[in-house]
């Protein structure tokens, strides 16, 4: 996955860039699957892959296909990304080991999931449990927020063309 | 790519496995994984790849635009619509156990209709920004 990162960085390409990112979905959506996260590989899969790499080629079909060339130098853009990084990573040295059932976010109310959801939803997923029963208003959130993306790109795309419209009429 | 008999037969084979699976992850999202979002992105998908295959006015034909933008908000309005069946019921906002008189049926039932309002909103919404994305370069009309 870092040679990916590298090349995609690397291209100026744009078609090839997208393809790249396709592939980089992809692998994540294989790490989630070893990480036994099948739900989220699958969003990951059909939205990373699918769906966001033909968007991009539809929105590639409107640009050139190459990128151009940067007017800054790299440097400073570069510096803040390694520091950002760096302390990313001492943050993550602090956190429990992989899968430690002592850690606390496993202590405070996953035990009670796991054992009752079966019992007080007849759900056997209890990722579908969580989610569209404990956690129900966060999901009324998540779907509200889909709902205001579509409508704001709605709003914005129909905008222009009414406003090309206004200008070609007179 | 209108013209390739290759792609329409094989589009043409898929495109109903693609539906099916997209009922059985939504549908068999209860026991395995998968559920709404998943389900609505894999209806998308099945009709981007018709449109990319048979063209963007086709596809329009099949799912008109004022569909797509019906099921953006139908979604979330089913959604929130559970949660004032709940409330009619005697119950509080969002709560499934009113549902049925077994509440473990009640939250069966209320959790397959909240499902199905997620799915229905995101491939609404996955659609029209294909829709919109798709339809900018070619005539201005159509969008």
């Amino acid at each position: 996955m870092a040679v990916l990162v590298i090349a995609i960085a690397a291209r100026r390409n744009l078609f090839s860039v997208v393809m790249l990112a396709g592939i980089y979905s992809f692998l994540m959506a294989s790490v989630l699957v070893a990480l036994d996260a099948v739900d989220v590989a699958m969003t990951e899969a059909s939205v990373g892959a699918g769906i966001s790499t033909v968007l991009l080629l539809a929105a590639l079909y409107l640009t050139k296909g190459e990128e151009a060339k940067p007017i800054h130098r790299p440097w400073l853009p570069l510096a803040v990304s390694i520091v950002v990084a760096a302390a990313l990573v001492y943050g993550s040295l602090g956190l429990p080991a992989f899968s430690d059932p002592a850690a606390p976010i496993h202590a405070h109310v996953v035990p009670r999931y796991l054992q009752e959801s079966l019992r007080e939803t007849g759900v056997a997923n209890v990722v579908t449990a969580v989610l569209a029963s404990y956690r129900g208003y966060d999901t009324l959130g998540e779907t509200t927020v889909v709902f205001t993306a579509g409508a704001g790109v709605i709003a914005l795309l129909r905008l222009r063309r009414r406003a090309q419209q206004r200008k070609d009429k007179p | 790519m209108r013209g390739d008999l290759v792609l329409r037969v094989v589009a043409k084979l898929f495109i109903p496995f693609m539906l099916l699976f997209a009922l059985y992850v939504q549908f068999h999202g209860e026991l395995g994984p998968g559920g709404g979002f998943q389900a609505g992105v894999i209806i998308a998908a099945a009709v981007v790849l018709y449109a990319l295959i048979f063209g963007l006015p086709a596809a329009r034909r099949l799912v008109p635009d004022r569909v797509v933008e019906s099921m953006v908000a139908g979604g979330v309005l089913i959604y929130a619509g559970v949660g004032v069946a709940g409330l009619l019921l005697g119950g509080n906002y969002l709560d499934y156990f009113v549902l049925d008189r077994n509440p473990v049926h009640g939250q069966e039932r209320g959790i397959f209709w909240v499902e199905a309002g997620v799915a229905v909103t995101v491939s609404g919404v996955m659609l029209k920004i294909f829709y919109m994305f798709a339809g900018r370069g070619r005539d201005p009309e159509d969008v």
